[in-house]
Parts: structure tokens; C-alpha cells; sequence
């Protein structure tokens, strides 16, 4: 499909949760229910992080709201041998790809990942800060499972304002040229901090930018998550079958701030805001299911409450988890510490030691 | 089997400790501009495609941040790849890549990933390359934890250090002086040996002064101790570094205890680089035994100039052998 051929985004369930097109293979009530649940613990520990960040428990931190059907896409096609990279506002993939809260706590926590946490390797790659980087990362992950003739797809999410960085477009490249098995994901939410989709790109999509690279591109819904996971499922079935790399555009919103430390208001009309609140993921998901009559208001309440109550259950496990230690700086720099860095480290020991008696 | 030593150029001996490994280790693939058919533009992988395919040693679109990038990733699931950036000068388009990436993602993921990978790269002047081709890095990335730099001078020294850097668990920038690469042959062992990382050579020794030197500066420096030694007789110790993190201190320091005068030469700009390294180490260790303050011979702090003038800029012999004469004088 190509994408100037698309007036609207693909969607198969609209606004209204109506079915526009085919439920997709495999789907049951069931599965929807589970996703449900599941957007509303990936909004929740995104709240519950902004809480901790307010009292001063908690890095500066990027929340995620409205984007879960996007995440949610990403992560359900996913098998245990594949991999995912993205930046923090893919933790909700991460969490949909089986990566545990706890273990994404104990990182806005302050410290770099607890290995205990996340128990056997998720395949899931720390987060990235310094944006657009992890696409390259994932398609040399992707490229390493070609080489080594593993039955592997990494799972790339990249945000809107990453698409402008050279990195991605080597990522595209080098995807294309090596027949990468990877998908890679534009999480479209229409902002990257203060500046709109419009000034990243001249372009009407970004996922135009698939031509020039030689691989298909999808414009998917981000906020169905029926549409979501079936664009990317083929997707990720197209990579595992040794067709190469595709490039999808999930068009989503960011409800919120870009991060505990901004304030949007400065630069969103809240009418945009309104009109996206609007198009809420879980809402259509929730019409959807009400409509089948498999849910309601009462079983609603009781699921946000039980999902609160493991959320905070997560946090509790990530912030009762013993710490790096006061020199855990010197940690996993090197497999064997350098004599100079090992001395060091005794020298800050012995700092912390005479700082304690002074106080 | 008996094999005998070949006397080889650093060019041959990277050469043959590739092919060495890649036999040995499935895992090792290249990657880099024009190092397939090609072997690279200096000829460093000359006939590893041929022989290992086109699987493990590929030539990459022109775009050095990602030949990191993707290495990074082949890194972390499984393999050990060896990058080629085509001169070392255009690595800095590759920096976020190997600065805030590669040297750590041990580091951010607590363990559970590593980067055995190493990065291959030209570097230095004096060969009439256009300007951005000459540039020394090794201050840069000393001043970057999370990396090991070396900088062999010698066709025995490249093949084993290179050994060590692929075997080595975490990322390796490997920096090879374009002036050196077939300047001299020397007999290499056709066998697989390592030298290891963080071990400085004394490559001659002496009792009155210490030069502290690597790369391309060490020819320089043995051409300077030997006219000092002709003109005066005064004794040089020579250390070659060799990996300049991990930087062995305690040849340094055993040496400049010894002689009481030290001179440090590299072609890299002098401001915040190993030569600083270096005079702090003997600050910290050796002040009581210093007779003199401790010289240092380095490029000036411009940037690399155009051919017309590097011979200008890069330290020479006599420059070293006025800072020998200098740091002798009582």
C-alpha cells in the first residue's frame, strides 16, 4: 500500500470503537481485554512516575499517555528471541514486549538497569537518551540475526522530531541496503518537545521516506490498537520471512508534557489537546468492548483500581531494591577496571568514609 | 609444522592478525567503506572477502555514525565486529556513536550487554594527504571512559596488539599512523600472539633521560636519541606506549625515577593530551627524583594545517633533539 494512495491513516476500528474492517486474525475478546488492561498499567506507571518525580523521588520523566495502542502494536507481535530499542517513550512497547515495571521504576529511580529485576534477557535495549541513535543499534541488532541466520526481527521505535537526525535516515539506509529484519516504528505524536511534526519535515508523511530507502512504508492509526498490530505483525512477519526491513508511521498524541520539566502550554492550543483527547486509545478500545458486551462500568472500575494497586506494587518492588552501592560508578565500565580506576574507586571510598565522620 | 617470521609492513601484519582471528572466531565480521573488493583504501583487509565472504567482510554505504551504530548493535547481539573508519579525521561525524554509545552500554545496561567490538581508523600526517585526513584523535578519546586506545608503531607490535583489541571484551579504538603503515618491514611471526593492552615497551634503555613516545613519533625519537648519543653520549630511554588507556604508569614512572629527565613527543595537539597525562603521572610520582621540568614535543594546538604546512607542524627530529639537549642542560 502506497501511502500517497491514503487519504486517512489505516484504521480498522474508528474513533467511535466501530469496526471499519476485519478484526485480525487471531484476536479474541480475550487478547482485546488483556490490551486493555494493559494500556491502563502503561498510563498508570506513567502517572505514578510524574508522582514520584513531584516528590522529588523520581528523575525528570517523559510521559506517555495516549500513545499505549501504538505501544501496544509494537510490542504484541513480538516474540521471545526478538529484540526492541527505542527511547523513553517506548517504555510502554517495552512493558508490551513483556519488559517489567519494576525494573523501568528503578531506572527513573536514578540508576541504570537492575539486572535482578528484569530477570531472563527481554531483548529490550536501555532506553535512549540521545535520540534517533537506537535505530542504528537496532538495525545492527537486526543485522547480527541475518548474519548469525537466527529467526530474530528487532522492533525500532523512533518519535516524530528523531526522524529530522542523521542517524535515522543511516538507519533506513543501511536497513535497506542489508536487508535488515527489522521494523521501524514512527511514533508520530505530533511534537517533538515544542516543535510541531510540520517544521521536521516538508513532507505530508514521514513515512514517505520509505521509498527512498528502498522498503515499504505503512500510515497506520496510532490510536487503534487493532490496526496498529496489524500493520505491524505483517510487518514483523515480512522480516522474519527474510523480506527486510518495513518503515511504519503510527499517528498518535501526546497527551501530556514532553517531560515532568515542560510546560505545553506555552506552545499547544487546547483545542489540539481537546480534539486528540478525543481520539483516546483506551477510550475506543473500551467502546469497543463495552459494545461486544464483555465490559462495563462496574468491571471498569474494578480493573483501574486493581491496576493502581499492582502499579504501585511495581514501584514499591523498584524502590525497596537495593542500590548500586555509594561507588556505583565504577560498575560495568570495563569487564577488568584499569589500575588507575581501581584506585580511584578506593580513593572515593575512602571520601565517603571520611565524610560520614564528619558528619 | 615449523613456520617461519616474515618480515612484513604494519599494513601485512594488521592484515595477517584479521585472517589470523577470523579463522579462529566465526563471530569477527568487517565492515567499512571499500574494505570488500577494494581491501580499504590503504589495503588493510586486501583478500580477507575473497577468502571469508561477503557475510563477514562487507562494505557499508558512506556513512561513518552508522558503521558505529550497527556495529554497536551486531556487537551486543553476538558478533565482534571490526569497523573501519577510512581516516580517523572522520570520526567525529561518529562521535555520539562511540563516546555516549559504545563505551557505554556495559555501563547502561548494568551489565547485561557489552560492545566487543573495535574500531580501525588511519590517523596522522605527513603523507600529503588533503586537509581532515591527518588529524590525531588519541587526546579526545582519552579524555572518554569506556574506551581503550592503542597506537602501535611497529608491524610485530600492530599484529599483537590487534589480536588483543578483537579478543578484548569492550570496545577497542585501534588508531594506525598512515606515515608508519609501510614505512619498514620487520620478521612477524606467521603464529598468533597477543601483546597486551596497557603494557608500555621500553624500546631502548638508557640512564640519563626518558622519551615517552608512541606512533609515529617513535622513529622520530630513536633518530633523535641516536644523534644525542652520537653528539654526547648521554644514555635515552625509550617507551613506546603503546595503548595510551589503559596508559602504563608504572614504566613511566620507573623510568623517570631512574633518569631524573623525561621529554614526552606525540604528533596530536599538546592542550589537554597524553603529554599532559603523562607529566601529571610524573608530577604525582616521581617530583623528588625530576631534575629538570619535563619537556614535551607534541603538534601545536591549531588545527592539523594543510599539506603545504605539516611538515612544519609535526614534531621532527631536531625538534626532539633540542628538548633532549634542553632537559640534559644542568
Amino acid at each position: 500500500m502506497r501511502n500517497d494512495e491514503l487519504e486517512i491513516p489505516y484504521q480498522i476500528m474508528d474513533p467511535t470503537g466501530k469496526m471499519q474492517g476485519a478484526m485480525p486474525e487471531g484476536l479474541t475478546d480475550q487478547k482485546l481485554l488483556e490490551w486493555y488492561r494493559l494500556m491502563w498499567e502503561i498510563r498508570y506507571f506513567s502517572n505514578k512516575t510524574v508522582a514520584l518525580q513531584r516528590q522529588g523521588r523520581s528523575t525528570t520523566w517523559g510521559p506517555l499517555n495516549g500513545q499505549e495502542a501504538t505501544a501496544i502494536g509494537m510490542g504484541a507481535p513480538l516474540q521471545p528471541q526478538d529484540w526492541m530499542v527505542g527511547s523513553y517513550r517506548d517504555s510502554g512497547a517495552y512493558m508490551a514486549k513483556g519488559y517489567p515495571m519494576s525494573a523501568l521504576f528503578y531506572y527513573t529511580r536514578g540508576f541504570s538497569v537492575a539486572p535482578d529485576l528484569v530477570g531472563p534477557d527481554k531483548r529490550c535495549l536501555p532506553y535512549q537518551i540521545v535520540l534517533a541513535t537506537q535505530t542504528l543499534h537496532g538495525v545492527g541488532l537486526a543485522m547480527a540475526s541475518r548474519i548469525k541466520k537466527e529467526n530474530a526481527v528487532t522492533m525500532i521505535g523512533v518519535g516524530d522530531g528523531a526522524t529530522s537526525e542523521g542517524d535515522f535516515n543511516e538507519a533506513l539506509n543501511f536497513a535497506g541496503v542489508f536487508k535488515a529484519p527489522a521494523v521501524i516504528v514512527i511514533v508520530n505524536n505530533g511534537w517533538a518537545i515544542s516543535t510541531p511534526r510540520s517544521h521536521q519535515s516538508a513532507a505530508k508523511y514521514l513515512v514517505d521516506r520509505a521509498v527512498g530507502f528502498g522498503m515499504p512504508g505503512r500510515l497506520v492509526d496510532g490510536n487503534d490498537v487493532l490496526a496498529c498490530y496489524s500493520v505491524m505483525r505483517e510487518a514483523v512477519e515480512r522480516a522474519r520471512s527474510g523480506e527486510g526491513p518495513t518503515l511504519v508511521e503510527a499517528i498518535t498524541y501526546r497527551h501530556g508534557a514532553h517531560t515532568t520539566a515542560d510546560d505545553p502550554t506555552r506552545y499547544r492550543d487546547p483545542k489540539e489537546v481537546e480534539y486528540w483527547m478525543g481520539l483516546d486509545p483506551t477510550r475506543r478500545l473500551k467502546s469497543y468492548l463495552v459494545e461486544q458486551g464483555v465490559w462495563d462500568e462496574a468491571k471498569d472500575k474494578a480493573m483501574l483500581q486493581e491496576v493502581e494497586n499492582h502499579v504501585n506494587e511495581q514501584a514499591e518492588i523498584a524502590y525497596n531494591h537495593p542500590t548500586p552501592g555509594p561507588d556505583g560508578m565504577f560498575n560495568n565500565i570495563f569487564e577488568k577496571l584499569t589500575p588507575r580506576m581501581l584506585r580511584q574507586r578506593e580513593q572515593l571510598r575512602h571520601e565517603l568514609n571520611l565524610e560520614a565522620e564528619v558528619r | 609444522m615449523t613456520l617461519t617470521a616474515t618480515k612484513l609492513t604494519i599494513i601485512e601484519a594488521l592484515n595477517q592478525a584479521m585472517a589470523t582471528e577470523m579463522e579462529r572466531d566465526e563471530r569477527i565480521v568487517l565492515l567499512g567503506e571499500d574494505i570488500g573488493k577494494n581491501g580499504g583504501v590503504f589495503r588493510v583487509t586486501d583478500g580477507l572477502q575473497a577468502r571469508f565472504g561477503e557475510d563477514r567482510v562487507f562494505d557499508t554505504p558512506l556513512a561513518e555514525s552508522g558503521i558505529i551504530g550497527t556495529s554497536i548493535g551486531m556487537a551486543v547481539n553476538g558478533l565482534r565486529p571490526i569497523a573501519e573508519i577510512q581516516f580517523a579525521g572522520f570520526m567525529f561525524v561518529a562521535m555520539n556513536q562511540i563516546v555516549s554509545q559504545a563505551a557505554r552500554i556495559r555501563l547502561r545496561s548494568a551489565g547485561m550487554y557489552h560492545c566487543p567490538m573495535v574500531i580501525r581508523a588511519p590517523y596522522g600526517g605527513g603523507v600529503r594527504t588533503p586537509e581532515m585526513h591527518s588529524d590525531s584523535m588519541e587526546g579526545v578519546f582519552l579524555q572518554t571512559p569506556g574506551l581503550k586506545i592503542v597506537l602501535p608503531s611497529s608491524p610485530y607490535d600492530a599484529k599483537g596488539l590487534l589480536i588483543a583489541a578483537i579478543e578484548d571484551p569492550d570496545p577497542v579504538i585501534f588508531l594506525e599512523n598512515i606515515k608508519l603503515y609501510r614505512s619498514f618491514k620487520q620478521e612477524v611471526p606467521p603464529e598468533r600472539y597477543t601483546i597486551p593492552l596497557g603494557q608500555a615497551a621500553t624500546l631502548q634503555e638508557g640512564n640519563d633521560i626518558t622519551i615517552i613516545t608512541y606512533g609515529a613519533m617513535v622513529p622520530v625519537s630513536q633518530q633523535a636519541a641516536h644523534k644525542l648519543q652520537e653528539e654526547t653520549g648521554a644514555s635515552v630511554e625509550i617507551i613506546d606506549l603503546r595503548t595510551i588507556w589503559p596508559m602504563d604508569e608504572e614504566a613511566i614512572v620507573n623510568s623517570v625515577t631512574k633518569t631524573g629527565r623525561a621529554i614526552v613527543v606525540h604528533e596530536a595537539p599538546m592542550a589537554g593530551g597524553v603529554s599532559s597525562e603523562v607529566v601529571s603521572i610524573i608530577n604525582d610520582n616521581c617530583l623528588y627524583s625530576l631534575l629538570k621540568p619535563v619537556a614535551r614535543v607534541t603538534g601545536y594546538d591549531t588545527p592539523f594545517p594543510s599539506p603545504g604546512l605539516e611538515d612544519n607542524y609535526m614534531p621532527t627530529v631536531s625538534r626532539v633533539l633540542n628538548a633532549l639537549r634542553k632537559t640534559l642542560e644542568d
